[in-house]
């Protein structure tokens, strides 16, 4: 089965007073029906400029977007606005960060739904699009849809909110769902019902799922592949099994030793990566890592001069872009210590 | 709703309250007997003397509020020579004038209110309009001809202005008729030919500042989460623009609004002088001129009762706009 949606090479810059900015930098990912890609990495990683460009809702003006975006066959990139606005809300839905601040505050909220519905089905009536949205509001658990359709975004609670964004985006059965930070601004006890709800509406409507977040956790809550980015590139990429258990690429295991553990000493578990993400106006030259990598002196000048391509390692399409993944450096070290064996 | 109107009314009484007792005050600190402005001319002890008598003036200052208060609400008595009963609401008597005061404020308001409320309609319609064509056309040519002339019209003068449109209008092109007022039950087409040049010169140079606000919170407005969000529905630019950003950026022009209007009606001194109009303006700098205590009094009350409601009129478009107010 063909991927419904495929990325090919996507890039997008800004130009700004200070030269060129890359947010993202030919990156490229395929996401089936039915499944769920977790796409982690630091602010200004380039994961939301990611996002943003598979609606097409870049600023043209202000943005150039290049390489191939392919959602259900039709290609997205240099298309027409008209064109890009009708697979919007129909075929690809978007839920954002902050659920307060994404919905409109003078609106009510069944109109808001109502809207989203609207737009994509002229010729629904009054009653049919209220019974839709009553409908929707109920499948994402929202009580009583009845009497919250006529409330205020401000009437509802956090939570409460991104359900209503989720009824939002799938009232018109999209086929891919792009959920951007959706539980970062959530408590976390209402973060994991969220993440169950995504879950669920993704095995009954076969939807696929982008997730975008900052948050290993989530990933491992509810994707199914990671692609890990850094600094508007793809470092890492494959199944969450993988890319979780046996990170190979050092920004990865460094993202991984800095969530806080419950187990082990607490103290000691959290070890953060050194230094700040470079600008992205002004990148590193070699591996735009190598500034923050505690290995990049092990290769003599390598990491300094040479990006490194995205290449496959191991099995099952786990891809890395790194010149001395996690287990080459194991390897390393174990021919150091039989070595010192030896000598000794 | 109600509680919200009961509690806005309440606070507007009080304040019209504070703003009389120092109206009344401070005339009375002014270092000058204010008999001495009441009798302009003919001047004799004895016509010093009646006057004072008849303002009350050897009582104690709170008597003498408290008269002043009782014939706003239930009118009270002036001396024979001021026409005996004067009924409420009753504002006393301009010795300057030789007529009722309240017979002053109800021949010049409808001139002021005649001015001010198509002026404010007009620089309404021109500024936001400016606004939304130039935050559609950021960048373009169209927004910086938009943006230079709101910069242009906010460093002008309304002398200046009235001015050369008068000279333009009235005497060169003789479009126009002067200036003056005619009341618009009478002659509508006169009302209007007297008073359009007066509403022009107001509504260029206030709409000035209204495309900047609105140009500026348009622009912020687009970049907010909800108008992404109206975008990823798949709305067209129309819906966006219309339904979601333009509601969301007119609050600000609302009280902007309601603050100008309200301060216009208070009197518009300057454009009331430029077109040679007797209104509320020119008849408060004239009674501050002359020390007509009741006139003075008056005149600011009216002014006060203008900011006031101004600002109520405000409140509840702000609530009838943002659901997020009516709770309060």
């Amino acid at each position: 089965m063909d991927p419904y949606l495929r990325v090919t090479d996507l890039r997008v810059s800004f130009p700004t007073a200070d030269g060129v900015l890359r947010a993202v930098e030919g990156v490229s990912f395929a996401v089936e029906g039915g499944r769920t890609l977790g796409v982690v990495g630091e602010s200004g990683s380039g994961k939301s400029a990611t996002a943003l460009a598979l609606l097409g809702l870049h600023d043209l003006r202000r943005a150039t977007v290049t390489g191939q975006v392919t959602i259900g066959g039709r290609e997205l990139v240099g298309r027409p606005e008209t064109e890009i606005r009708r697979l919007r809300g129909r075929n690809v839905a978007m839920i954002f960060q902050d659920p307060l601040s994404a919905l409109h505050p003078y609106h009510r909220v069944g109109r808001q739904i109502a809207e989203a519905y609207r737009v994509h089905h002229r010729g629904a009536g009054r009653g049919e699009t209220r019974r839709r949205v009553i409908e929707m509001m109920d499948r994402v658990g929202i009580p009583q849809p009845d009497r919250r359709y006529d409330q205020y975004p401000h009437e509802f609670s956090g939570g409460m909110r991104q359900r209503v964004m989720i009824a939002m985006a799938l009232v018109n059965d999209p086929a891919l769902l792009i959920a951007d930070e959706p539980t970062t601004a959530l408590d976390v006890t209402v973060q994991a019902q969220i993440l169950e709800l995504l879950t669920d509406l993704r095995a009954e409507f076969r939807t696929a799922i982008v997730l975008i977040t900052h948050d290993l956790g989530v990933v491992g809550q509810a994707a199914d592949d990671v692609l890990v980015m850094y600094a508007g590139r793809i470092v890492e990429q494959g199944h969450v099994e993988q890319v979780l258990r046996t990170p190979q690429h050092p920004y990865t295991s460094g993202l991984l030793a800095s969530v806080p553990s419950l187990r082990g000493d607490p103290e000691a578990d959290l070890r953060p990566i050194p230094g700040s993400p470079p600008s992205l106006t002004e990148l590193p030259t070699g591996c735009v890592f190598h500034p923050r990598c505690r290995h990049a002196g092990a290769l003599g000048d390598r990491c300094r001069t040479e990006p490194p391509e995205l290449r496959v390692v191991g099995t099952g399409g786990h891809r890395l872009a790194c010149h001395l993944p996690t287990r080459e450096r194991a390897r390393r070290r174990a021919e150091d210590t039989t070595r010192a064996g030896v000598a000794r | 709703m109600l509680r919200f109107l009961v509690k806005r009314t309440l606070s507007a009484v009080l304040t019209l309250f504070a703003v009389s007792v120092l109206t009344f005050l401070m005339f009375f600190a002014l270092p000058r007997d204010p008999v001495s402005g009441m009798c302009p001319r003919n001047c004799n002890p004895e016509r010093l003397e009646r006057v004072r008598q008849e303002l009350g003036l050897s009582d104690p200052l709170v008597v003498q509020y408290g008269g002043y208060m009782r014939g706003v609400v239930a009118g009270r008595e002036l001396g024979a020579a001021q026409g005996g009963h004067c009924d409420a609401p009753c504002l006393g008597w301009s010795y300057v004038n030789n007529e009722a005061v309240t017979d002053t404020l109800v021949r010049v308001l409808p001139v002021t209110l005649s001015i001010v409320v198509p002026a404010a309609v007009l620089w309404l319609l021109l500024g936001m309009g400016l606004g939304l064509v130039s935050a559609l056309r950021r960048g373009t040519w169209v927004d910086r001809v938009a943006i230079g002339f709101s910069l242009t019209g906010a460093s002008l003068q309304l002398y200046f202005v009235g001015a050369v449109l008068l000279l333009i209008f009235v005497y060169t092109l003789g479009w126009l008729p002067v200036p003056g007022y005619t009341s618009l039950l009478d002659d509508p087409v006169r009302w209007a030919g007297g008073l359009v040049l007066a509403w022009l010169s107001l509504a260029l140079l206030c709409s000035a500042n209204y495309a900047r606000l609105f140009r500026a919170q348009l622009l912020e407005t687009l970049g907010e989460d909800f108008v992404r969000t109206a975008r990823a529905k798949g709305l067209p630019r129309s819906a966006v623009y219309g339904r979601h950003a333009l509601r969301a950026a007119i609050s600000p022009v609302i009280t902007v609004a309601g603050l100008d209007v309200g301060a216009a009606l208070g009197g518009t001194v300057i454009t009331e002088t430029t077109f040679g109009i007797h209104g509320l303006g020119r008849t408060a700098v004239d009674a501050v001129r002359a020390g007509d205590l009741p006139t003075i009094m008056a005149t600011v009350l009216a002014a006060a009762v203008f900011v006031v409601l101004a600002n109520m009129l405000v409140d509840l478009l702000y609530a009838a706009v943002d659901p997020r107010v009516r709770l309060g």
